[in-house]
C-alpha cells in the first residue's frame, strides 16, 4: 500500500468517523417509529451515546471518581491498547472533534499570513502545547478526590454537548425563521419551494418540538471560540487544550510505531511541516515529538526524497545535526506537581461555596433515577445526551443552579417541559449512569415499589385561581399522572371583591403521592411563574432531602446502583 | 476635503441609510407567518335529521367491533353518514400518554374499525388526529391508536404547528382561536370520545372532547369550562358522535392511570345529538345529564336534548 493510499483511508477515517458521531446525536431523540409491539417501555432502537463510551478519559474520569466503568465503557479499550502501541492515531483518525478542527484549521481559503514560511512556523512544535498535559493532570487528580469536571474539556462530551445543545437548536430556529420569512411574502411558488427544502431537512436535522434550553450561550462562546482559533493557530485544541490528547500522549510513552528519519536524504525543504497537524517536529534537525503525533501521515507523504518514514520499532540516530530524535511527552516536573497540587485543591474550593450541601438549590431538579448529589457531580460529563433526547425539551444544563461544581450538567425546568411519566429516556442515553435507567415500574411504582420523585410540588396560594382570585380552574388536578392524584381539590365558598360567593375547588397536594413531575406547573394557566411549583426536596436520590419523616433515611432504595 | 471624497463619502453614508431605512419599511408590520390565515370555513358537518332512525342507538357487547357495528347499523349505517368520495375526519381522544388499557384515551379497536366503514362507504380519505395533551408522538403511539388507524388505512396526522388555522368560532367566550386545520377542512367530521370522569366539569365525553380541536393556551378556558365547551360545541357540529363506553374511567380522570379506576362497560353508542351523547354517557359515572352544568347548558342553548329517549332510543344487547 502507498503513502498515498493510507493518507486517503485516513481522510476517509475522519469522515466515516465524524459523520457517525454526528448522526448518533442525531439519532439521540424520541422518534414515533418505534416498533410499537411494546408501548408499555419506549426503548430507544439505537445506542445512541455508544460514541461516549469509547471515550478513554470519561473512563479514567469516571473510573476515578466513582470507581466504576459504567455500562460500556470498557469499550474505551478498543482505543486505548492499540494507542499503547502505535500513538495518537484517535486524534488523526477517529476524533470528531479533532477532525472537525483539522477541516477548520485547513479550510482552503488560508489565511495569507499561515502561507509558506509562516506556515512552517506556525507548525513547529511549540512550548504551549506543554497546556494540555498541565490540565489533563489538574482534572484527573480532581477526579480522584471526587469531583469530575474532565466532562467540560473532554473532546467528545464537548463536540456531543456543542452539537446537541447548541447546534442543532441554532440550526432549527434558523430554518423555521427563514421559512416564516419567505412565506411571509405571500408569493405561491416561493412559499412550496422553502416548504419542500424544509420539509426535506427536517426529518433529518430538527427534532419534533423546536427545543429551547436555558443558559446555552456559555456553551455556545466556548465552541465558536474552539472553532475560531483553529483560524488563528492550526487545530490549537488540540496542540494546546485537549486532555485526551495529552491521556492518549502519555500512553504513547513505549509505542513501537513512529517516525524514522532518513538524515541524509534530507534536502531541507521543509515540505514536511506544511501539513503537519500535530506540530511534532517532523522535520529532521529537530527532537520529534512522538507524542504530539496524530499519525496523520502527511509528513511522510508529502517528502519528496522519502526521508521520513513511519514504522515500527523505528531507528533513532541521535546525530550532531538531528539533536534529540524522540521525545515522548515534554512537561516540566514543577509544573506537573502544581497542577496536581491544584486538582487536590479544586474540590474543597468547589465546596466550600454553599451551593454544594449547606444551602442546596431548592430548584435544582435533577432527571429521574439520577444518583445522590454527590455521586452525581463523580459521574456526569456534562454530555447533554440527556437534555437532547428529552421529549418533553425538560432537561437544560445548569449555569451555576448547581455550583461552579455541577456547571452544564442536567436541570429540568417544569415551566418549559415536566417529566413524562412513563419516560425513561434520559437513564437510557446517560452513557455514565449519573442517571440510572429506570424500569417502567421503578419509575411510575406499584403495589410493592415506590415510584422514583424526582421532587414535591408546592402551592403559591397567592396567585393560584381558585385560592386567589375567585376564579375556577382544576389544570394541576386535570394534569397531575400519580393515580390517585397527588394534586386533590376541596369545595370552598370564596368570595369576591363585591361580597359574591363562588363555589370554587381548591387544589391540595398529599406529599406521599406526589412525584414531583412537575406537569401542574407545567400546565399552570397562570402563565408567567406558575401558582405551582415543584422543589427538589423529597426526591428518591436524597436520604436527607425530605419533608415526610418516613422517608428519611431510605431514598435510593428501589435504584439499583450503576 | 475634497469635493470628490466629498461626495463619494456621502453617497456611501446615504446608500447605508437607504438600506437601512428600507429593510426597516419592508419589515415593518409584517405578521408572523403561523395562524395568519382567518378560515372563512365553519365547523358544520351535520347531516339531515331522519325520522326513519332513532336518534340515539346503543349497543352493548364484549367483542367491541360488533358493538360499534350493531349501534351504527340501527342508526342507518354508515352510508347514511358518509358519501363516496367525502374527505371524513375522525377525533378519537388520544390526549394523554396512556395505553388502551388505562381507559384514558379510545378504544383503537374502534378507531380502526370506524376507519375501515369510513373507507367501504367510500370515502376518499380518513384522516385521524388529535391535540393531545402530553407529547403527542407517544399519545399516538402508546394509545395504540396510531399503529391501528394507519393499518385500516387512514392517515394519522401528528398536530403540527404550521397546520392551525385561525378561525373564528363565533363563540360568547370563544371568539378567534387556532383551530387544527383538518378539524374544519373536511367534509365529514365524526367525534369518538371515551366517557371518563372529569373534576371540573364532572365528565369528559363528547362535547368536552372537541377541546382536542384547538390549539392555543387552552387551559384557561377552565376558568369558565360550560360556556367555553358549550361554545365548541355550537361551532363544531359533527356528523356523528360515536361514545366509546368499553371502558370507562370513574376516577382520576382525564388522565387515570390505575387499572382500578376503569370499569368495564363494553358498550358503544351513536347519536347524530351532542347533547344526548353527553346525557347518556353521563350515566355511566353514575350521574344523569340535568346534573351536569355543562349538558344543561348546552340543552338551554338549543344543542340537543338531555332526553335522549325523546328523539328515539333504541338498545341493542
Ligand atoms: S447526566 Fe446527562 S449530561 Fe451528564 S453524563 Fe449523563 S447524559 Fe451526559
Ligand atoms: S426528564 Fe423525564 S421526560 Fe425527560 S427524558 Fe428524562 S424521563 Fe423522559
Ligand atoms: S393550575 Fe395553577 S391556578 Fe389552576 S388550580 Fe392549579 S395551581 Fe391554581
Amino acid at each position: 500500500m502507498t503513502i498515498a493510499t493510507v493518507r486517503n483511508l485516513r481522510r476517509i477515517s475522519q469522515v466515516v468517523f465524524f459523520l457517525t458521531f454526528f448522526w448518533l446525536i442525531l439519532k439521540t431523540n424520541f422518534q414515533v417509529n418505534f416498533n410499537p409491539a411494546n408501548p408499555d417501555e419506549i426503548t430507544l432502537p439505537l445506542p445512541v451515546s455508544i460514541a461516549l463510551q469509547f471515550d478513554p478519559l470519561t473512563a479514567l474520569g469516571t473510573l476515578l471518581a466513582n470507581g466504576t466503568l459504567f455500562k460500556g465503557i470498557l469499550w474505551s479499550l478498543v482505543i486505548l491498547i492499540p494507542t499503547i502501541f502505535i500513538g495518537r492515531f484517535f486524534c488523526g483518525w477517529v476524533c470528531p472533534l479533532g477532525s472537525l478542527n483539522h477541516w477548520i484549521s485547513e479550510f482552503p481559503s488560508e489565511r495569507a499570513r499561515r502561507k509558506g514560511g509562516r506556515k512552517i512556523e506556525s507548525n513547529r512544535y511549540k512550548k504551549y502545547q506543554r497546556i494540555k498535559y498541565y490540565i489533563f493532570f489538574f482534572f484527573i487528580t480532581a477526579a480522584l478526590f471526587g469531583t469530575l469536571q474532565i466532562g467540560l474539556l473532554d473532546p467528545l462530551p464537548f463536540l456531543a454537548r456543542s452539537i446537541g445543545t447548541v447546534v442543532l437548536p441554532t440550526i432549527h430556529t434558523a430554518a423555521s425563521g427563514i421559512l416564516g420569512w419567505v412565506k411571509s411574502f405571500g408569493l405561491g411558488p416561493l412559499s412550496t419551494a422553502a416548504q419542500f427544502a424544509y420539509d426535506l431537512m427536517a426529518p433529518l436535522f430538527l427534532t419534533f418540538r423546536q427545543a429551547h434550553f436555558h443558559t446555552i450561550l456559555t456553551i455556545g462562546f466556548l465552541f465558536v471560540a474552539v472553532m475560531i482559533l483553529n483560524r488563528i493557530f492550526t487545530r490549537f485544541w488540540c496542540r494546546g487544550i485537549c486532555p485526551l490528547g495529552a491521556m492518549l500522549g502519555i500512553f504513547s510513552r513505549y509505542a513501537i510505531f513512529g517516525l524514522q528519519k532518513n538524515e541524509p536524504a534530507c534536502t531541507h525543504c521543509n515540505e514536511c511541516l506544511l501539513h503537519c497537524q500535530g506540530a511534532d517536529n517532523p522535520d529532521i534537525g529537530a527532537p520529534w515529538h512522538q507524542a504530539e503525533c496524530h499519525l496523520c501521515l502527511n509528513c511522510q507523504g508529502l517528502c519528496p526524497t522519502s526521508a521520513l518514514k513511519f514504522k515500527f520499532l523505528p531507528e533513532h540516530n541521535l546525530t550532531r545535526t538531528n539533536p534529540a530524535p524522540v521525545q515522548k511527552v515534554d512537561i516540566s516536573r514543577r509544573k506537573v506537581i502544581a497542577s496536581l497540587a491544584g486538582g487536590v485543591a479544586l474540590l474543597p474550593l468547589l465546596r466550600s461555596g454553599d451551593a454544594f450541601a449547606v444551602n442546596a438549590n431548592s430548584l435544582l431538579i435533577r432527571p429521574p433515577g439520577s444518583a445522590a448529589e454527590e455521586d452525581f457531580i463523580a459521574r456526569c460529563i456534562r454530555c447533554g445526551q440527556c437534555m437532547r433526547v428529552c421529549p418533553n425539551n425538560a432537561l437544560h444544563p445548569t449555569l451555576m443552579e448547581a455550583g461552579l461544581e455541577g456547571i452544564w450538567s442536567p436541570i429540568l425546568i417544569a415551566r418549559i417541559g415536566y417529566c413524562e411519566p412513563t419516560c425513561t429516556l434520559c437513564g437510557q442515553v446517560c452513557p455514565t449512569g449519573a442517571i440510572v435507567e429506570l424500569t417502567l415500574k421503578q419509575k411510575v411504582g406499584g403495589a410493592d415499589i415506590t415510584p422514583n420523585r424526582i421532587g414535591t410540588a408546592f402551592i403559591d396560594k397567592g396567585r393560584c385561581l381558585p385560592w386567589a382570585m375567585a376564579k375556577p380552574c382544576i389544570v394541576c388536578e386535570e394534569w397531575c399522572p400519580t393515580s390517585p392524584k397527588a394534586v386533590y381539590l376541596r369545595e370552598e365558598t370564596v368570595y369576591d371583591r363585591r361580597g359574591n360567593g363562588i363555589k370554587v375547588k381548591q387544589p391540595h397536594i398529599d406529599p406521599d403521592l406526589c412525584t414531583g413531575c412537575g406537569a401542574c406547573e407545567f400546565a399552570c394557566p397562570v402563565v408567567d411563574r406558575a401558582a405551582i411549583y415543584i422543589t427538589s426536596i423529597g426526591e428518591s436520590r436524597s436520604a436527607e432531602n425530605q419533608i415526610l419523616l418516613q422517608r428519611k433515611g431510605i431514598a435510593q432504595s428501589n435504584i439499583r446502583k450503576g | 476635503m475634497e469635493r470628490r471624497e466629498f461626495l463619494k463619502k456621502t453617497g456611501q453614508a446615504l446608500a447605508l441609510a437607504a438600506i437601512t431605512g428600507g429593510t426597516g419599511l419592508l419589515f415593518n408590520n409584517r405578521q408572523k407567518f403561523t395562524y395568519d390565515r382567518l378560515m372563512a370555513k365553519t365547523g358544520d358537518f351535520a347531516v339531515p335529521a331522519d325520522s326513519a332512525f332513532p336518534g340515539m342507538a346503543l349497543a352493548k357487547n364484549n367483542d367491541h367491533v360488533a358493538a360499534l357495528n350493531a349501534s351504527l347499523d340501527a342508526m342507518g349505517g354508515i352510508k347514511r353518514f358518509i358519501r363516496p368520495g367525502d374527505r371524513v375526519t375522525i377525533k378519537p381522544n388520544i390526549g394523554w400518554d396512556r395505553t388502551p388499557a388505562q381507559g384514558a384515551n379510545t378504544n383503537p379497536v374502534l378507531v380502526a374499525e370506524m376507519v375501515r366503514l369510513c373507507l367501504v362507504a367510500g370515502a376518499a380519505k380518513v384522516i385521524v388526529t388529535d391535540i393531545s395533551c402530553n407529547d403527542p408522538r407517544r399519545c399516538f403511539l402508546r394509545s395504540g391508536i396510531k399503529e391501528a388507524a394507519e393499518k385500516a388505512g387512514a392517515k394519522v396526522i401528528l398536530p403540527d404547528d404550521d397546520e392551525f388555522v385561525k378561525t373564528d368560532l363565533k363563540g360568547e367566550l370563544l371568539t378567534v382561536w387556532p383551530v387544527l386545520k383538518p378539524f374544519v377542512d373536511t367534509d365529514r367530521l365524526i367525534n369518538m370520545p371515551i366517557v371518563k370522569q372529569h373534576s371540573l366539569s364532572s365528565c369528559t365525553i363528547g362535547m368536552k372532547n372537541l377541546y382536542g380541536i384547538l390549539g392555543g393556551r387552552r387551559n384557561q378556558l377552565h376558568q369558565q369550562i360550560d360556556q367555553s365547551i358549550v361554545d365548541l360545541a355550537a361551532f363544531c357540529r359533527p356528523t356523528l358522535v360515536v361514545v366509546d363506553a368499553t371502558r370507562v374511567l370513574t376516577r382520576g380522570g382525564p388522565q387515570g392511570g390505575s387499572l382500578d379506576d376503569v370499569f368495564v362497560a363494553d358498550t358503544v353508542f351513536c347519536t347524530t345529538d351532542q347533547v344526548a351523547a353527553d346525557s347518556r354517557g353521563a350515566e355511566f359515572l353514575g350521574l344523569t345529564g340535568d346534573k351536569v352544568s355543562h349538558i344543561i347548558l348546552a340543552a338551554k342553548s338549543g344543542l340537543g336534548m338531555i332526553d335522549y329517549r325523546a328523539a328515539g332510543y333504541k338498545e341493542i344487547i
